[in-house]
């Protein structure tokens, strides 16, 4: 099948507008007729559930956590982007679009990239009128706040908890919807398919997690908004539950999987700490508003600090590294993620790691606490020389912007960060990759539709911080609502879809068959060995740089292991039961599967771009080398075993922007 | 260091449940509580028997999934933490920890450590929201300046993960402190003002019908809140039910 993208013709910044003022509509009347299911209830799956029932549809909406407001975006920190430009520092629609295809390494499809900068504005005016508690300044109106690759302050935040408030704010709005009754919510339980009839996405299997239930829902479309597949690698800033399962059976089903190897190592996280460990806690982007990134200059020192014999806090300013300050001028220490994350390996690498695995690089903020508290002394008419309470009240300036954050890291690592600077590493955080949507966000399937993460579509090789939370929000509020109906309008006449059809039948056999595959297998290990074992050869062979030797490596590695996993894997208790062990069992098949397909993109893409670095395809400075010849979307399409996927290209055409290096000096 | 677990296990809703005793040994101070857990139900499950039920999901204190009783305290001896966020280090070797679930009518136990906290979703639905479509026509965000100190106070409201702690920790199962935490929120901000009335009407009787019990001011909610929701809050929202009440 050809790949259309249906990006519409004319002016770039007219294209949405145009658009929307084209598409076919559904009568208030007929939206009671048509029934839309969505997977996944976070930031995306949240605001597209609340839009679709404020507009009159039937939703169902479905999600494996107790409650809607845990799912994942929940944990999102240092903020939300949106052209504003309330700053006055010359931010616009097309900065952000500019900023997001730069960033993105020239590697995302522009008319998507200009319809997210477009509606950003509207996703902070409709939060506000939620009741979204954005920080504010004395004036009372909206504070903002930097953050990597750009050079403008358009990031909206709340202290470090601004996805807890976003979803926060989905979440009341689907409460009102789930009150009125045009929201059936759907708690505790997961997608384990999805039901297409003539063609048509009509439903999916979903397992009841208390009772163990297999059950069928039918609707006249469905949405997944489930997030992205960073837990492949076992550790990462995802949360436990995060998995590729809904994606991948979609991808089964048809849905062309784009770009798996475009993976975000975030650059400040808190480093492992040992074998025991069960994910990896981010500290916020935003931090490098403030805290800047060093390693000592000297091998001697880097000992010292090791045997705990020198305090980082006594090394002298000329015997400190301020690498990316060093590197990148321009930019410093908010250079995009993919960039630092490189550039700390890179130190530590070569030796210069200052925990004792040689695996982390300090953020310091000593430089800030000064500098604020001083700026703070002179406001109150006190003394700008007495250090001791210059740090005291810089201190408070910090604790207000980052409190928590400073409070999780000293909870983890048992130190104070506002006396000795934070130890961090680069940790896998966020997925570009996933299913392969059309301008109208819809896959390879007619009538199932990706949002937010789940999706591949806005943010290229590599996001920007504060942009998932953009379009996560952009995807649900602004974009689907539209975009769906031009298809639903197709259904008016469609009348209920039955539960009771051989599609259905079909596809709850096999979900029953592999369960029962599973809790009858009689193996000896734990769920979490072959995860931890999976995580293991990702990290090591499709982390942070990768070669054709290791990727070919990593196929055969994870190939294998699938194999093991289904002989070896033990799970206790019974399909009919609360059995977490039996949900995660399922979550870490696909995940051995998309494992091996990830591994055969990294290969077939043989230049360095974004998240995507090659060994084999870097400057001589180190920076990563794109080739014209891959400036395309790989879509794969699945053929049973991931080694058999067969490639499809999408051709990306930049009209609005020059491709030029992408620079950050 | 070696300890001694005493688990609540209780196979379902309709079955009675007990406290069982585990041996665990060489527990690292850096592992979180929940990696504790990790490891036992490793053991377990390799022992073919079957591992202990929890809620856990981000494990970083914010999503409100974990909710462990330990020693007779919501999120065990460490102030301002959810239990993904207790580390071994607050231990010592030889201790035993109790570990039982969130206890009140409100919260059925689901499984072993796993209780329902639906009530809180329903008390949500009944007014937890500003009625305010998706439109892209709405005001500027900046149209309305709100003070600094109030947005703070709403914020710090709005902080609440939803875990329960409060319910647990309190003697008659209250969930003042969970209901007036999204109340203040609300009434903090001039958004929220259109609907105060109804608001704090239906959501105070929704907390009513699901059997949570009446606040007697003893303020073990607030001791063992992970997020540190202030008392002043409750008092905001019987202020608010009072001059609702009275406009009736």
């Amino acid at each position: 099948m050809a790949l259309d993208s249906k990006t519409p013709q004319g002016p770039l910044k007219d294209k949405w507008t145009n658009h929307k003022n084209k598409i076919n509509l559904v009568n208030p009347a007929n939206k009671r007729l048509i029934d839309v299911i969505i997977v996944g209830t976070g930031l995306a799956g949240g605001s597209a559930a609340a839009t679709l029932a404020e507009l009159g549809y039937n939703v169902k909406a479905f999600c494996f956590q107790d409650s809607p407001r845990r799912a994942h975006s929940i944990a999102a920190q240092g903020g939300i982007n949106a052209a504003k430009n309330y700053q006055g520092d010359g931010d616009s629609t097309y900065r952000l679009f500019y900023d997001t295809v730069k960033g993105g390494d020239y590697r995302s499809r522009e008319a998507n990239v200009y319809r997210l900068a477009e509606v950003s504005a509207n996703i902070i005016d409709q939060c506000v009128a939620q009741g979204v508690p954005f920080a504010r300044d004395y004036g009372g109106l909206l504070d903002n706040r930097s953050f990597g690759g750009v050079l403008v302050s358009r990031t909206f935040y709340a202290k470090g908890q601004t996805g807890q408030q976003l979803l926060l704010g989905a979440y009341s709005a689907m409460n009102r919807q789930i009150g009125r009754g045009k929201i059936k919510m759907y708690n505790r339980h997961e997608m384990l398919d999805v039901v297409v009839v003539d063609g048509k996405a009509r439903g999916i299997i979903a397992r009841n997690l208390v009772t163990g239930e297999i059950e069928r829902h039918s609707a006249h479309a469905v949405v997944l908004g489930t997030g992205g597949y960073g837990n492949v690698f076992f550790l990462s800033t995802n949360a436990m539950g995060s998995n590729v399962t809904a994606a991948w059976k979609a991808h089964k089903r048809g849905a062309y999987f784009a770009n798996p190897c475009y993976t975000q190592i975030h650059p400040t996280c808190i480093p492992v700490s040992g074998d025991h460990q069960s994910k990896l806690t981010l500290m916020s982007e935003s931090l490098r508003n403030d805290g800047r990134i060093w390693v000592p200059k000297h091998k001697k020192d880097v000992d010292a600090i090791r045997n705990k014999t020198l305090k980082p806090t006594a090394l002298k300013e000329e015997d400190r590294d301020y690498y990316l300050e060093r590197r990148y001028p321009a930019f410093g220490n908010l250079v995009p993620r993919d960039v630092a994350s490189r550039a700390a390996k890179e130190r530590c690498d070569a030796g210069f790691g200052v925990n004792a695995t040689g695996e982390a690089v300090y953020l310091d903020f000593a430089s800030a606490i000064e500098r604020y508290g001083k700026e703070q002394a002179q406001v109150k008419h006190l003394d700008q020389n007495d250090a001791a309470l210059v740090k005291k009240l810089g201190q408070e300036v910090v604790k207000n912007k980052y409190g928590n954050l400073f409070q999780m890291y000293e909870k983890i690592v048992d130190e104070n960060p506002y006396e000795t600077p934070m130890m961090i590493y680069p940790a896998v955080h966020y997925t570009m990759g996933g299913i392969w949507v059309d301008y109208n966000l819809q896959t390879t399937i007619p009538g199932l539709y990706a949002i937010g993460e789940a999706n591949f579509s806005d943010h290229g090789a590599n996001r920007l911080g504060a942009s998932a939370l953009m379009q996560g929000l952009a995807d649900g509020y602004f974009v689907l609502p539209y975009t769906i109906g031009d298809y639903l309008s197709h259904d008016i006449r469609t009348g209920p879809i039955s539960t009771q059809t051989k599609e259905f039948e079909a596809a709850e056999n096999k979900v029953k068959s592999e369960i029962e595959h599973l809790v009858n297998n009689k193996g000896t290990k734990p769920v979490d060995y072959f995860h931890k074992r999976l995580g293991k050869i990702m990290w090591n062979k499709c982390g942070m740089a990768r070669n054709e030797k290791e990727l070919k490596q990593a196929i055969e590695e994870i190939s294998a292991l699938r194999a093991e996993f289904w002989k070896e894997v033990r799970i206790p208790g019974t399909a009919n039961e609360f059995n977490e062990e039996l949900a995660k069992a399922g979550r870490v098949a696909d995940f051995l599967e998309l494992g091996e397909l990830f591994a055969k993109d990294a290969l077939v893409r043989e230049e360095s771009a974004g998240g995507h670095f090659r060994d084999e395809y870097q400057t001589p400075e180190g920076e990563a080398m794109r080739r014209k010849e891959f400036q395309f979307v790989s879509a794969w399409e699945y053929k049973g075993e991931p080694k058999n996927a067969v490639l499809h290209k999408e051709a990306l055409t930049y009209e609005n922007i020059e491709v030029k290096e992408r620079s950050y000096k | 260091m070696n300890l001694t677990l005493k688990i609540w296990r209780q196979k379902d809703a309709s079955d009675k449940g007990k406290i069982v005793d585990y041996q665990i040994g060489n527990v690292s101070p850096d592992m979180s509580f929940l990696e504790m857990l990790d490891v036992l139900n490793s053991e377990l499950i390799t022992k073919g028997d079957e591992p202990v039920a929890f809620d856990h999901d981000c494990r970083e204190g914010i999503c409100g999934s974990c909710s462990l009783y330990i020693n007779g305290e919501a999120h065990g001896p460490d102030r301002l933490v959810t239990t993904c966020q207790l580390h071994m280090r607050k231990f010592k070797d030889g201790d035993t920890i109790f570990i039982e679930p969130w206890r009140a009518k409100a919260f059925p136990v689901i499984k072993d450590l796993i209780v329902d906290r639906t009530a809180f979703d329903r008390i949500q639905h009944a007014g937890g929201f500003i009625s305010v479509n998706t439109s892209g026509n709405t005001q500027d965000a900046n149209a309305i300046p709100i003070e600094k100190a109030d947005a703070d106070k709403a914020f710090d409201a709005a902080t609440c993960i939803g875990c329960g702690a409060c319910v647990a920790s309190c003697k008659n199962s209250s969930a003042m402190l969970f209901v007036s935490a999204k109340v203040s929120q609300f009434a903090l901000l001039p958004q929220g003002q259109v609907e105060a009335t109804d608001r704090v009407l239906n959501m105070v009787n929704q907390m009513d019908e699901e059997g949570f019990g009446n606040c007697t001011n003893t303020g073990a909610c607030e001791v063992e809140c992970p997020k540190g929701i202030s008392l002043e809050n409750i008092a905001r929202m019987n202020r608010e039910f009072l001059t609702a009440a009275l406009k009736g």
